[in-house]
């Protein structure tokens, strides 16, 4: 097998506040080959979106990088001095954000942002960059490219924004683009053809995906694998068909239990009692525990590190030798009201 | 855009009527506008025979629309204590005080805008510790005890700079200009400054308060996901972004400053404008005090028009719903 | 890979294993936020003295400096105490007329301070009034009313206050200047002052006129002016309280600047501007203290003040930056 695009180990980011540290990454690890995708799912303050940043470089104070690696096609850059992070960024990752109507500013014109980030990262001339970016902005599918290039973007409506920051983010011609909730401010018409177009551009050129998204279709739709979160660690990493056929996690089955399907309708969707553990009241042991059904004693005490399970990476005490014979379905916990 | 213009200019002259209406109150009835032309032994009936030539038994509003009509044509009556147009006395002295007003604001934007900048980039260096305490000395201490500080200073302790006057002038027709002398700049330095501190603190402040949101933007922080140049996102995409607050708010002290030029001009004896005001409302010289009410609305409604203007300039969104309003 | 930190219980790591970051945390977030409330304190005690030390002036000054009686020509422009040539009884030195400059500075701080509040109780009486009323009628009123208020916020306040000070004595006449000067400085203050309290007030005005409650008030007969007061002036009063604060300081600086530039209080009933006029004509002679110690009282008043408003407007709207 190839040596990955993306390789993140074991990494920890820190808050620095007025009351401590707070860890908010504790010890995630996965891969992403070339030309994959690789879903994040999880709830909000997983630290999805945080684990995105720290692979670009974007962690502002109080946060920080407080161990682990990143290797970005098995060279270390979690520690580049800021100067050669900057030429890492947009040229060898690619970044979209959430919400195309605020990514892009708005006093300048769509096509002078596309060539000027063509000019920080590519030695080409201004001519050509200009050349280049009506030919991404008719990739992404913008009509007229020729013309809307000097539109300005509120002359943009959000859907098609969003196909100007997917420009932008692939102008460099990036190994990875992290995508970070990238639909979710779209209209739901508008919500599928990003992600298309996001599927399509980057299997045409092999580039590596990191899609953030607590949207669950999307994942299954689009992902090759994914990686469930939870307060700051993987629970569950695995192929998307079996993630989502056969999540292992508690954690992941009450979220896989939570999608609805259409074959399914009549089925309960599951819901997953309690919310979240804050940072600072993360609990001892598995930080699920409080809110799991098959809980029991190990998981007070030890914190899980992933297993090997067939094609999953479970953290989970379940699949661990001395478990309780059979790991009983996600339900109520005993300890879930807190 | 031509409609947004005219919507705009209406909303001036609306403003400029409203003001004429308190100006032509003043002059009509708080003087006497009699005693423009005569002397205090003038007998009784010579008194009413000039009251008639003067139109001032007319109806109250052609008395208004006549006054309006003169004044449109920069004719606001004679000044009770110089007997001398009022036209003529304002014409003389607007040239220092454009001067001083211009050189503080521009001072004001040179170091202000800056400053802001810096403060907000480097949030917690010493430097911009320092600058903030200053500013906010800046902003609390009153003008005229900040002009009597850098005059005993600057002026009486180490001689460097002349403490009153404009310095030696160069008249070019209609405008007498100290800004082609050397004793004429070296006047100009320490009003300058007093003027400018205070619009220079309060610009500073904006401009660190803009940036600061600016930086915080989804836009920034794509921006620097593209792995731009530091300086470029700085200094382009987050300047410009800042400026464009920063634009109206000046524009709309522009005014201020020549209003309150007269205090500086006060310590100063800077022979300026609001020198002469300050004379009228001390000796009661209604006509003065009009013609500069009216003339201060002018200034502001104009710099607001152009503000307006310049507006639509930098903000493309601007642009675009002008264009949909036409 | 998994350091022991990691592998057993995640607890908030102890400061003590991230010195750096420890640094950083002690020198932007505590620390600023100590010195923030420090200085609050400090300017807060510097009001309180301030304002405690020139209302009670009768009583904490040495002198009358009002009482032709007590003051001696023979002791004009003494130097303060502690400089060569300084008469023992004159803490800050005396001015030109041979009045104590300390005693002279807590009587003129009295003049200054009561004009300013005057001034700005006249603003927000008229402001508030004003803005529950535009707010409550709406249409032309409102619109007159805040056309006015626009054509004023064109013009700052002292150029208001100007005009003011010159047509009213051009009605009451200039020779009656020395008696009327102390009402005409309140009344001066006191128009140019109201806008803001209108704007303010009429804006919550109008958000809450709309509201159930109210609405269910007229229903069942309560008069406007009863809902005006019990529930729509509750809900603008923290912001008003804050513009007062920073008005009073305005209002002083007002006053100070009119009477500063001769057409405020005459030297015979001076205030803190007009101490501070006399001293600037003494300036190039060396007396420098005349000017100083005015100068520097006012000073420490309109800073201490601004900080406490600051703070104040922070602790009242935590959105506010």
């Amino acid at each position: 097998m190839s040596r990955p695009v993306l390789s993140i180990r074991d990494l920890k980011v820190e808050f620095v506040t007025r009351r401590g540290v707070l860890r908010a990454i504790d010890g995630v690890s996965f891969d992403i080959a070339r030309g994959e995708v690789l879903g994040v799912v999880g709830e909000s303050g997983a630290g999805k979106s945080l684990t995105g940043s720290a692979v670009i470089g974007l962690i502002d104070p109080p946060g920080r990088i407080a161990g682990g690696e990143i290797l970005l096609n098995g060279e270390r850059i979690d520690d580049l001095p800021a100067a050669a992070m900057r030429e890492i960024r947009g040229r060898r990752i690619g970044m979209v954000f959430q919400d195309p109507l605020t990514s892009l500013n708005p006093l300048y014109r769509v096509g002078d942002q596309i060539t000027e980030t063509i000019l920080a990262h590519l030695d080409v001339s201004a001519a050509e960059a200009r050349r280049r970016a009506i030919d991404l902005l008719k990739e992404v599918g913008i009509p007229a490219a020729e013309r809307r290039i000097d539109g300005y973007p509120h002359e943009f409506p959000g859907g098609m924004r969003q196909r100007v920051v997917l420009a932008l983010a692939l102008c460099a011609e990036p190994d990875l683009v992290i995508a970070d909730e990238p639909t979710t401010a779209l209209d739901v018409s508008v919500q599928a053809q990003i992600i298309a177009l996001l599927r399509r551009l980057c299997a045409e050129r092999g580039t590596a995906v990191m899609l953030i998204t607590h949207d669950m279709g999307v994942i299954a739709e689009t992902a090759d694998r994914v990686a469930v979160m939870y307060a700051g660690r993987v629970a569950e990493i695995g192929p998307v068909r079996a993630v989502v056929k056969d999540p292992l996690h508690p954690y992941a089955k009450g979220l896989m239990g939570s999608i609805p399907t259409l074959e399914g309708a009549a089925d309960r969707l599951v819901q997953i009692p309690g919310s979240m553990p804050r940072l600072n009241a993360i609990p001892r042991g598995c930080a699920f525990r409080p809110r799991c059904g098959s809980a029991f004693a190990r998981c007070h005490i030890e914190r899980p590190e992933p297993l090997r399970v067939g094609e999953h990476d479970v953290a989970c005490f379940l699949y661990a030798q001395g478990a309780p014979a059979e790991p009983a379905a996600a339900g109520p916990g005993t300890e879930a009201r807190r | 855009m031509l409609a947004f213009i005219l919507r705009r200019l209406l909303q001036s002259v609306v403003v400029m009527i409203t003001v004429g209406l308190i100006a032509f109150s003043m002059f009509r009835f708080v003087g006497d506008p009699v005693n423009q032309v005569v002397s205090l032994d003038t007998p009784r009936e010579q008194r009413e025979q000039i009251r008639k030539a003067m139109g001032l038994d007319d109806p109250v509003p052609i008395q208004f629309l006549n006054y309006m009509k003169r004044a449109a044509q920069l004719d606001f009556g004679i000044s009770y204590q110089f007997r001398t147009p009022v036209t003529t006395l304002i014409g003389e002295r607007m040239p220092a005080t454009l001067e001083l007003a211009f050189a503080a604001a521009f001072l004001a934007l040179a170091v202000g805008i800056p400053m802001g900048v810096y403060t907000a980039l480097r949030r917690h260096s010493v430097l911009s510790s320092f600058f903030m305490t200053v500013s906010l000395v800046g902003v609390s201490l009153p003008t005229f005890l900040i002009a009597i500080l850098l005059r005993y200073v600057f002026s009486v302790q180490l001689g460097w700079l002349p403490s009153f006057g404009r310095g030696e002038v160069v008249n070019l027709g209609y405008w007498t200009t100290g800004l082609l002398t050397l004793s004429g700049l070296k006047a100009l330095i320490l009003p300058a400054i007093t003027l400018g501190l205070f619009q220079m603190t309060l610009i500073m402040r904006l401009v660190r308060a803009e940036m600061l949101e600016v930086l915080r933007t989804d836009y920034i922080r794509f921006a620097r996901a593209r792995g731009l140049r530091t300086r470029s996102i700085h200094f382009g995409h987050a300047l410009k972004n800042t400026l464009v607050p920063v634009i109206t708010i000046t524009g709309l002290q522009l005014g201020s400053i020549i209003a309150f030029a007269l205090i500086t001009e006060y310590v100063f004896q800077w022979p300026g404008m609001g020198v002469l005001f300050l004379g009228a409302v001390q000796n009661v010289d209604i006509p003065i005090m009009a013609a500069y009410l009216m003339l201060i609305a002018f200034m502001f409604v104009t710099i607001n028009l152009i503000v307006d203007l310049l507006y639509s300039v930098v903000d493309p969104r601007l642009r675009t719903s002008m264009r949909a309003a036409t | 890979m998994s350091t022991p930190a990691t592998k057993g219980i995640v607890e908030p790591a102890p400061a003590a294993a991230a010195p750096k970051a420890r640094w950083r945390w002690r020198d932007s977030d505590i620390l600023a936020s100590f010195l923030s409330s420090k200085v609050t304190v400090l300017s807060a005690i510097v009001s309180v003295l301030l304002i405690g030390g020139s209302l009670l002036a009768p009583l904490v000054a040495p002198t009358n400096p009002f009482d032709p009686a007590t003051v001696d020509l023979m002791d004009s422009l003494m130097p303060p105490r502690w400089v060569e040539g300084g008469d023992p009884r004159f803490l800050l030195g005396t001015d030109n007329q041979g009045r104590d400059l300390y005693s002279a500075i807590l009587y003129g701080m009295r003049v200054s301070l009561i004009i300013g509040l005057a001034g700005v109780a006249i603003a927000a009486v008229l402001g508030i009034g004003l803005g529950l009323f535009a707010g409550w009628v709406g249409g032309r009123v409102d619109a007159f009313v805040m056309r006015v208020a626009d054509v004023q916020l064109t013009f700052p306040a002292i150029l208001i206050a100007l005009l003011i000070d010159g047509v009213v004595h051009g009605i009451v006449g200039n020779a009656q200047r020395e008696n009327t000067a102390f009402a005409v400085l309140i009344l001066s203050i006191g128009l140019s002052f109201w806008v803001q309290y209108a704007r303010t007030v009429r804006g919550s005005t109008m958000v809450e006129k709309n509201k159930d409650y109210v609405q269910a008030a007229r229903l069942i007969g309560i008069p406007a002016p009863l809902i005006l007061l019990k529930h729509v002036l509750p809900n603008v009063i923290g912001p008003v309280l804050v513009i007062l604060t920073i008005n009073i300081a305005l209002a002083v600086i007002t006053e100070a600047t009119l009477s500063f530039l001769g057409v405020g209080l005459p030297p015979t009933q001076p205030s803190l501007g007009t101490l501070i006029r006399i001293g600037n004509d003494f300036l190039f002679s060396g007396e420098w203290w005349i000017v100083a110690f005015p100068g520097l009282t006012l000073a420490a008043f309109v800073l201490a003040v601004n900080l406490v408003g600051d703070w104040l407007r922070d602790a009242l709207n935590p959105k506010l930056r």
